[in-house]
């Protein structure tokens, strides 16, 4: 490859937890549903800022709870993120985001809407965020070792030329990366289903490997209680479907080239943990794209690669996220959309190795400040995970 | 020379056209990317890109295999060079 990766760096930002950001927001994180309005309010007053919308933190309880807790809190510790504002219904959760952000050691405050009011609120939260917009812009890109990127990966409206292009390119580049020790992530568990044993295979140890089907096991039995057809037009999706992709087993088949040759499993993460050292991690997520990418985003990830076959514009409000895709008319009906366009593949203009570099050569110029399509096109779909109804 | 479909590897039997505007009758190349050889098959049916064709006779009840793995079981006899889909194939799970 034209870049030695061993000795590669890329530019950006270092937080306090000594973790490293490759975007530099600023953000408006409502707790709850019903305090979305102040935080939109604050980011009409407040250049520089972004609020974080989402329709749930009411009367959620027990594991439910734990994840919503944990995504936002993961969110605004990001690195990516440089401060954040909490705004909250009610002081107590409030807090508890606020408090769950600042062991990161970067700027966080919260404000919470019952006895202020909105625009009270609104007031108060808009003068903390003008104060860590300054703060945010004031900071400068460093110079830091490649190991130190956080790589995520999910496909979406996959169709055959995903299993055939789009998705080993991932599975080249993640082999690369992996060599390097970066720390990388997969998921999609019901996404696996047909390739389960594959992925079993590539765990480093028996304990992963129970602590996987554990995970595979629990989302089988979920589909199990809850379905009432063999799901086909959910997974696979109409989508899947028209792009030629048949059975749940041959778009897992295609889902699993993102981890390459190479790749071991060496570690499984719940929705949005944070890994606690390199390797390719497994999440248990859910397959739908905005609920998985914003799961990776809580878990810390900061770059995203997503590979497409018919065309998913998603994108996430912190976490770039980058499209290749290997299918001639998509990359030809929706080339606004398609980061690294990998249709050469079946032509046999591109190896699969030229492709895994195309697509390294966009992740660099993504870390180092360049802005994907889907920033470009304002695709900020943030969508938490719920586990089960409300209190 | 156009490859007009893939095959993931030798002992597959589907194959997945990769260029638009595939007609019943056409002579179409095949390239099996693991082996990197090419082969030729006429098609019975037209095919949308990113479709698969039967790259030989199924009966009904069979496994369809595609990466080298099961993806799942015919539901109709389907012919070499037929189109395989939905209508003719489905999920051994769920």
């Amino acid at each position: 490859m034209a870049i030695d990766l061993g000795k590669a760096t890329f530019w950006g930002y270092r937080r306090d937890n000594g973790r490293v950001g490759v975007r530099n927001h600023v953000i408006i994180l409502p707790v709850d549903d019903i305090s979305n309005a102040a935080a939109e309010g604050v980011a009409r007053n407040v250049m520089g800022t972004m609020a974080l919308p989402h329709p749930y933190g009411r009367l959620q309880f027990g594991a439910d709870l734990e994840l919503h807790f944990r995504t936002l809190i993961g969110t605004g510790a990001n690195p990516n993120v440089a401060a954040v504002v909490v705004i909250g219904i009610e002081p107590g959760w409030t807090q508890r985001v606020v408090d769950g952000i600042a062991q990161t050691g970067k700027p966080v405050a919260g404000f919470s809407i019952e006895h202020n009011g909105d625009s009270a609120t609104i007031m108060h939260a808009s003068r903390k965020a003008k104060e860590f917009v300054h703060y945010a812009t004031a900071l400068h890109r460093v110079e830091v070792p490649l190991r130190e990127l956080w790589v995520s990966t999910k496909c979406g409206e996959s169709d055959t030329t995903s299993g055939v292009g789009a998705n080993p390119t991932v599975g080249n580049a993640f082999d690369k990366l992996h060599a390097q020790g970066l720390t990388l992530c997969f998921g999609e568990t019901t996404e696996l289903t047909g390739g389960e044993h594959l992925v079993a295979a590539r765990c480093r140890t028996p304990e992963i490997r129970e602590r996987f089907m554990f995970m595979f096991n629990r989302y089988q039995d979920v589909i199990n209680r809850h379905k009432t057809s063999d799901l086909s037009e959910s997974q696979p999706t109409k989508g899947n479907i028209a792009g030629g992709l048949t059975t749940i087993e041959e778009k897992a088949l295609g889902n699993i080239q993102k981890i390459g040759k190479r790749c071991t499993v060496d570690g499984v993460l719940d929705k949005a943990e944070t890994p606690t050292g390199p390797g390719l991690w497994f999440m248990d997520s859910s397959s739908a794209a905005a609920e998985m990418v914003t799961l990776c985003a809580a878990a810390g990830f900061v770059v995203h690669f997503f590979p497409t076959g018919q065309g998913n514009v998603i994108g996430n409000p912190i976490l770039p996220v980058i499209k290749l895709c290997a299918n001639p008319k998509t990359v030809r009906t929706m080339a606004e959309h398609i980061d690294v366009d990998v249709s050469g593949i079946t032509r046999r203009e591109l190896t699969m190795d030229q492709a895994g570099d195309k697509l390294l050569e966009c992740m660099f110029a993504t870390a180092n400040g360049r802005w994907t399509a889907a920033e470009v096109l304002g695709h900020r779909e943030f969508v938490l995970t719920r586990l089960y109804e409300s209190a | 020379m156009t490859i007009h479909f893939v095959v993931h590897e030798e002992g597959d039997s589907v194959g997945t056209v990769v260029v638009e505007n595939v007609k019943a009758g056409d002579t179409l190349t095949g390239w099996v990317m693991e082996q990197d050889r090419t082969i030729s098959l006429k098609v019975l049916n037209d095919i949308p890109i990113g479709h698969k064709v039967a790259l030989r006779d199924l009966d009904e009840g069979d496994t369809v295999i595609k990466y080298g793995v099961d993806i799942g079981r015919t539901i109709a006899p389907i012919r070499r060079g037929e189109y395989l889909h939905v209508h003719n194939v489905k999920t051994k799970r769920w």
